[in-house]
């Protein structure tokens, strides 16, 4: 995106960070909002999509950074002093005030500038509070716009929910804020009221000319609301651009995976745009190093089905399911699932053929290809990280080394070494972590906190509780996000390093 | 039949054991025996005697605004905790609440007594400060325990919306927080009244010298096993216990009200 002028900038979000009890809901954020678009905060649940909102609000104050409202800090500015409404996720409406109390609460409270002339002529200003008229005339409009005309003497207890929601607006809205903040509002709804909503709210945005800045976790909502979306995970931005450009270049496994249907696979570049997957050599766009593994997405109505002779991959179709306006299609390409979005049907058993066109294939760094630890040997054998305490061989620190029968280690010179405390790097591969039920069997616990699937296999992240340490690691087992595990990896498969200065003084 | 008869009786009974000995009390109201147990025809002379007597009449006077002075302070010190709590981290709040009900189960005496040594400490035992605040000790933990529950129904955005409509805390406090807990203080204050109007112990610690309210004014009466002294306190007793009656009924009655209006929409 090009570099905007400051004036067009309503908002900007420096480094910001929040912290909550030692864990980072927000970590080092950074974006801008353009005055009178319409930006969505996108993400799992925790993935700081509302804590940031509430920072522009002024609910939550930021641990370090800054945020700019038209190039002025407003980062300590309470929330009733910032031309900034919300409606909030469950409406918040005061539920001891009919509908007109409700949303003339922020007209009674308001005060504004009015100019008289004295009688030597001078003109001077007061802060005035809105004539009663005023007041009704406003709230008057506000309900026209969400469709509540008459609804004034109403309690908020006889509305249905979104009708309390449209009041949530109304409430907002009359006070003409700058921007609008939506926490999830059509979160409580059900779908059709839901899908009803998303297209007056958006109808609203172009008419009243102001900044939304929307926060939800549903991707359809989404792309289909928004000018530019924002997507999170784990209190970091994960990509910024419009609909168009997160569906069709997802940064990341995580975006193409939580952004429609997609399939991942684990290619390898062979040459310069051209990518190995598959058993195939695919043209494509993207320029990364030769060689270097990486994720390649592929969205299923990307694929083209053809004739087995005539496809750059063949496959045996092993499920077809009728959506509505198309089918999907799962193959087997070797051992990859290839799912396939088509008009046309297959049968199941069919060998198909399939083409992928080069703008189609989309390429991404690999965003884990090791897990790293600082960790240390604590006795015989045995090495500390991760949250955990693991078997290993430590005679690979030195070359052609044994231990004697005391646990300490001989070098291949005969030297005597102990190494209890002793500071290592563990690596540790993504094939070599193997997960369990039973929490006694690994060395360390935790809970599966991502799982990704990629074609042919899963890949996961187990996070432990203490120090939320993560496992990543490519299984092709089923298991649920939120299993508790424990994680075991194999003496032999657990590759250790001595820190650098160790190295010297040993 | 047989089952439903016994029931019934059952209930009379348990009715008739609570209820017979205030009873008898308001019946003998109504002649001017000098002891209980001896009827001497219907008279209300004891009202007469009531009325006339400036001494009780004081007392009576005392007693109602102690009563509803401790009680109104302790009603915004509760109101106050009970917000405070509600608004703290969970980590602060547990703790903070269970440390604010250890006074409702305390031994009474204890705290009487602790009251008693702290203020001969600071020299303003058997002042009406310590009075006050002796009462206070007493009542601000049920104004808490009758305002949480309120402030845990309410939604607790709507103190956030209120600041993001443009009300400074204080007004985000008064005009939406405090009506939506309001049945809560109410009755916390209601609670409260009853209890420093009944107490004797703490009373009986804390109180200057020459102050007297009706507790420690009838156990100084009945002390010596005898109430001839002043029967005109059966007359009295009698009319608390009336008024109380009423009381609840009002307030009862006032509950089922709003509720009876939810329901018929």
């Amino acid at each position: 995106m090009a570099e905007l002028k400051k004036s067009e900038k309503i908002i900007e979000i420096v480094n910001v960070s929040k912290i909550f009890d030692e864990t980072a809901a927000v970590e080092d954020v950074n974006l801008y909002v353009r005055k009178g678009e319409f930006i969505t905060f996108l993400g799992p649940s925790g993935c700081g999509k509302t804590t940031t909102l509430r920072m522009i609000a002024g609910f939550d104050i930021p641990t370090s950074g800054k945020i700019l409202l038209n190039g002025k800090d407003i980062t300590n500015l309470p929330p009733n002093k910032r031309p900034v409404n919300t409606v909030f996720q469950r409406y918040a409406l005061f539920p001891h005030f009919n509908i007109y109390d409700n949303i003339a609460f922020g007209l009674k409270l308001k005060k504004i500038p009015v100019t008289y002339v004295n009688d030597k002529g001078e003109t001077y200003t007061k802060l005035q509070k809105l004539t009663r008229k005023e007041i009704d005339e406003k709230v008057k409009n506000a309900l026209a716009v969400v469709d509540l005309e008459g609804f004034e003497k109403r309690s908020v207890s006889t509305l249905s929910g979104g009708q309390q929601q449209r009041v949530a607006i109304a409430r907002a809205i009359v006070n003409e804020p700058e921007i609008l903040l939506l926490d999830e509002p059509l979160g409580a709804l059900d779908l059709k009221m839901r899908k009803e909503m998303q297209i007056e709210l958006k109808e609203m945005h172009r008419k009243l000319g102001i900044t939304f800045i929307y926060v939800t976790h549903d991707q359809e909502e989404a792309l289909t609301m928004s000018d530019t979306i924002v997507v999170m995970k784990d209190g970091r931005i994960q990509q910024i651009g419009t609909p168009t450009e997160i569906y069709n270049e997802p940064a990341n496994a995580f975006v193409a995976d939580f952004i429609g249907d997609s399939n991942i696979l684990n290619g390898t570049m062979v040459d310069k745009f051209t990518v190995r997957f598959c058993n195939h050599n695919f043209q494509c766009v993207d320029d990364f190093e030769k060689n270097e593994k990486v994720d390649v997405v592929v969205r299923p109505e990307d694929i083209e089905m053809t004739d087995k002779e005539n496809g750059m991959l063949s496959g045996r179709v092993i499920s077809v399911v009728f959506k509505g306006v198309h089918y999907e299609i799962t193959a087997m390409v070797g051992r990859s699932e290839m799912v396939i979005q088509s008009t046309q049907s297959r049968a199941v058993g069919d060998i198909i053929g399939m083409n992928i066109a080069p703008d189609n294939i989309h390429i991404m760094k690999k965003e884990f290809t090791v897990n790293k630890y600082d960790g240390y040997i604590s006795k015989k054998n045995t090495v500390i990280f991760g949250d955990g305490k693991f078997d290993c061989d430590v005679t690979q620190l030195y070359p052609g080394s044994h231990l004697d029968e005391e646990g300490y280690l001989i070098t291949a010179d005969g030297e005597k070494i102990d190494l209890t405390d002793v500071d290592v790097t563990v690596e540790v591969g993504l094939q070599s972590i193997e997960i369990s039920d039973n929490a006694d069997e690994g060395g360390a616990q935790g809970h599966i906190v991502s799982l990704i699937y990629k074609g042919d296999h899963y890949q996961y992240i187990v996070r432990t509780e203490e120090n939320e340490e993560d496992y990543v690691f490519d299984s092709e087992d089923l298991w649920n996000e939120n299993d508790f595990v424990s994680v075991k990896i194999k003496p032999e498969n657990i590759r250790l390093q001595l820190k650098q200065e160790m190295k010297q003084n040993g | 039949m047989v089952k439903k008869i016994l029931s019934i009786t059952l209930c009379v009974l348990i009715l008739v054991f609570i209820y017979a000995p205030i009873l008898l009390l308001v019946v003998y109201s109504f002649t001017p025996s000098n002891v209980i147990g001896r009827w001497e025809g219907f008279s209300l002379a004891l009202y007469g005697q009531l009325f006339r007597n400036t001494e009780i009449m004081q007392i009576l006077f005392n007693t109602i605004w102690l009563a509803l002075a401790a009680a109104a302070l302790s009603t915004v010190l509760g109101t106050a905790g009970a917000i405070g709590i509600f608004y703290s981290r969970r980590k602060v709040a547990k703790p903070l609440q269970a440390a604010s009900q250890i006074p409702v189960i305390n031994a009474e005496i204890v705290t009487a007594i602790s009251l008693a040594l702290l203020f001969s400490a600071v020299l303003l035992y058997r002042t009406y400060f310590s009075l006050i605040i002796g009462h206070m000790v007493l009542c601000t933990p049920f104004v808490v325990l009758s305002v949480l529950p309120k402030l845990k129904q309410m939604d607790s955005n709507t103190y956030e919306a209120a600041l993001d409509l443009g009300a400074s805390p204080a007004q985000a406090l008064f005009k939406v927080v405090v009506p939506q807990i309001f049945s809560g203080i109410l009755s916390g204050f209601m609670l409260s009244i009853t209890l420093s109007l009944d107490d004797y112990i703490v009373t009986a610690f804390t109180k200057p010298p020459m102050f007297d309210t009706i507790s420690t004014y009838v156990y100084n009466a009945v002390k010596n096993g005898t109430n001839s002294s002043t029967p005109a306190l059966r007359a009295l007793s009698a009319l608390i216990f009336v008024v109380m009656i009423a009381i609840i009924l009002i307030i009862n009655l006032r509950a089922r009200k709003p509720a009876a209006k939810e329901t018929s929409k």
